[in-house]
């Protein structure tokens, strides 16, 4: 028992899936990054804070011309965390080669799509639990709640500048005020259910609209959000 | 066990700056003094101190709250007894150090040791939610939320009660730290115009048990410059009186709030005359 023993604990390894929004650039990328410059118009702060892996198997690019892309795009204060279709030879000192995306069901250009971006090859898949996510407590500013495999339920009411992002539908039984990102696995099925909406952002798949941008006819009362083809629509439920 | 005590440990926060945490601190410690109560306050604003200020210490200040953590002084050489109430102690920070300055096991270590000695330790959070502020939640058995009635206070003070929630040592073993919400600078008039949230909307967003309406006040101002709180300076002031019910409300008291209303109290009339 002696103090100067120093345990030494046996390493261990975990892998993690975690939630990415996939960029696939186009030749030629000045107009990609126009294109995706008009996106960040509407929505300046979207991807800020969020991870966003690279699919490139769409263009070729030397190691230069990729390194400058990420330049590129860590202007726009997007962060890289991963690149997709590359050769693992082409990748020193850019970030690391990812494979073996679950694949999400093709979303339509040039909207970003989110899928979930495995930490490590043959990773364990988790034990299937009950696709839902039940929240008592409310959710408060700056605080997300990220659940990629089903519908996430919030019995209290959700803060502005807190979000919500679900594999599946939302639903707040208090006010929305927050941001709520149903779908994000590329399900356009999936809706947003709120008693109360007042929210800063709704997203659905890839399609998203701001406070700005949505009628004030449905605010300050019970409203559903649902993908309707390519059309982001709101309504009140009474 | 010759006369142990075992505090309670208050964090006074808020998230944004300038609703009235060091105010609150002064008022209630004082108030909690005044009642009986052994109490010291903790400036943990290190490089922006106040609170010393407001309790009119501010000449009599030799070690801080960093000497003490970082050795240089012991604890008792650094607490400031109040010349009004004996059973009232600062415990000042640094003006000349920053942040960095305190360190976690420093500032468990200071807790731990006025635990024993106190009923309450009143910590007076820095706004912001990095170091200072999380480090003066850190050690809380309960929270007191100052919020101002407008939307920028408010999301603060959402955003403070999530940290409560996940950064505090009680957090930390599942246990939840008591919330209590101390609505500041309320002013029935510009409430009645709807130029402020109103009480219902505050409690609404932030859904925890209000503690006390504090209207907005000359007095508090007032005192704040001859270096008194305003709970021993004007305690039959409408701000002072809110503060002696909050505290009662804190030691578990019920006594139903009260919104100030413009038609309510000597003290709306008095005003009301002033600005005319």
């Amino acid at each position: 028992m002696s103090s100067l023993i120093i345990q030494r604990q046996s390493l261990k390894f975990r892998a993690r899936t975690y939630m990415a929004f996939v960029f696939t650039p186009r030749a030629p990328i000045a107009d990609w990054l126009m294109e995706l410059d008009a996106t960040l118009e509407r929505s300046k702060s979207f991807f800020a804070g969020h991870a966003v892996a690279l699919d490139l198997s769409e263009v070729r690019l030397s190691p230069n011309g990729i390194a400058h892309l990420i330049a590129n795009l860590a202007e726009r204060n997007i962060r890289v965390l991963g690149i997709e279709g590359i050769e693992l030879a082409d990748a020193a000192g850019l970030p690391p080669v990812l494979r073996s995306g679950r694949g999400a069901p093709e979303l339509p250009e040039p909207e970003p799509a989110a899928v979930p971006v495995p930490a490590a090859e043959g990773a364990p898949r988790a034990n299937q639990a009950p696709a839902s996510l039940l929240i008592e407590e409310p959710v408060r500013s700056g605080q997300s709640i990220a659940f990629v495999d089903g519908d996430v339920t919030i019995l209290g009411s959700v803060g502005s500048g807190a979000e919500i992002l679900a594999g599946g539908s939302i639903h707040v039984y208090g006010t929305l005020r927050g941001q709520a990102m149903a779908g994000v696995t590329g399900n356009r099925r999936a809706r947003i259910f709120c008693h109360r909406f007042e929210a800063e952002l709704l997203a659905i798949g890839a399609y998203y609209k701001t406070a700005d941008e949505i009628e004030a006819s449905v605010r300050n009362g019970p409203a559903q959000a649902w993908l309707d083809g390519n059309t982001l629509k709101i309504s009140t439920m009474n | 066990m010759n006369d142990k005590k075992s505090a309670r440990v208050l964090v006074v926060t808020s998230g944004k700056g300038g609703v009235g945490k060091t105010t609150s601190t002064a008022a209630l410690g004082a108030a909690l003094a005044h009642q009986g109560e052994k109490v010291v306050v903790i400036d943990f604003d290190v490089g922006l101190r106040n609170l010393d200020l407001v309790l009119g210490a501010e000449r009599r200040v030799v070690f801080d709250l960093i000497n003490v953590i970082h050795g240089v002084a012991k604890l008792p050489q650094a607490l400031i007894r109040d010349k009004r109430l004996e059973n009232l102690f600062l415990l000042p920070a640094s003006q000349t150090r920053d942040k960095d300055a305190l360190t976690e096991d420093g500032v468990a270590k200071v807790i731990a040791e006025l635990r024993s000695k106190f009923d309450w330790i009143v910590c007076d959070s820095p706004a912001g939610i990095e170091r200072g502020a999380t480090l003066a939640m850190r050690h809380a058995d309960a929270a007191i939320i100052v919020t101002n009635p407008e939307v920028s206070s408010v999301r603060d003070s959402d955003r403070i009660i999530g940290l409560l929630d996940s950064k505090t040592e009680k957090a930390e073993r599942g246990e939840c730290v008591d919330k209590h919400l101390l609505i500041t600078r309320y002013n029935p008039w510009r409430a009645a115009r709807g130029e402020m949230l109103s009480i219902d909307d505050v409690l609404e967003i932030l859904s925890i048990p209000l503690l006390g309406i504090i209207p907005e006040s000359e007095e508090v101002l007032r005192a704040s410059n001859v270096g008194s709180p305003v709970t021993l300076n004007s305690p039959l002031s409408a701000p002072a009186r809110a503060y002696f019910e909050a505290t009662r409300r804190l030691k578990g008291e019920t006594i139903p709030v009260k919104i100030p209303s413009e038609s309510r109290g000597i003290f709306n009339k008095l005003f009301g005359r002033k600005a005319a």
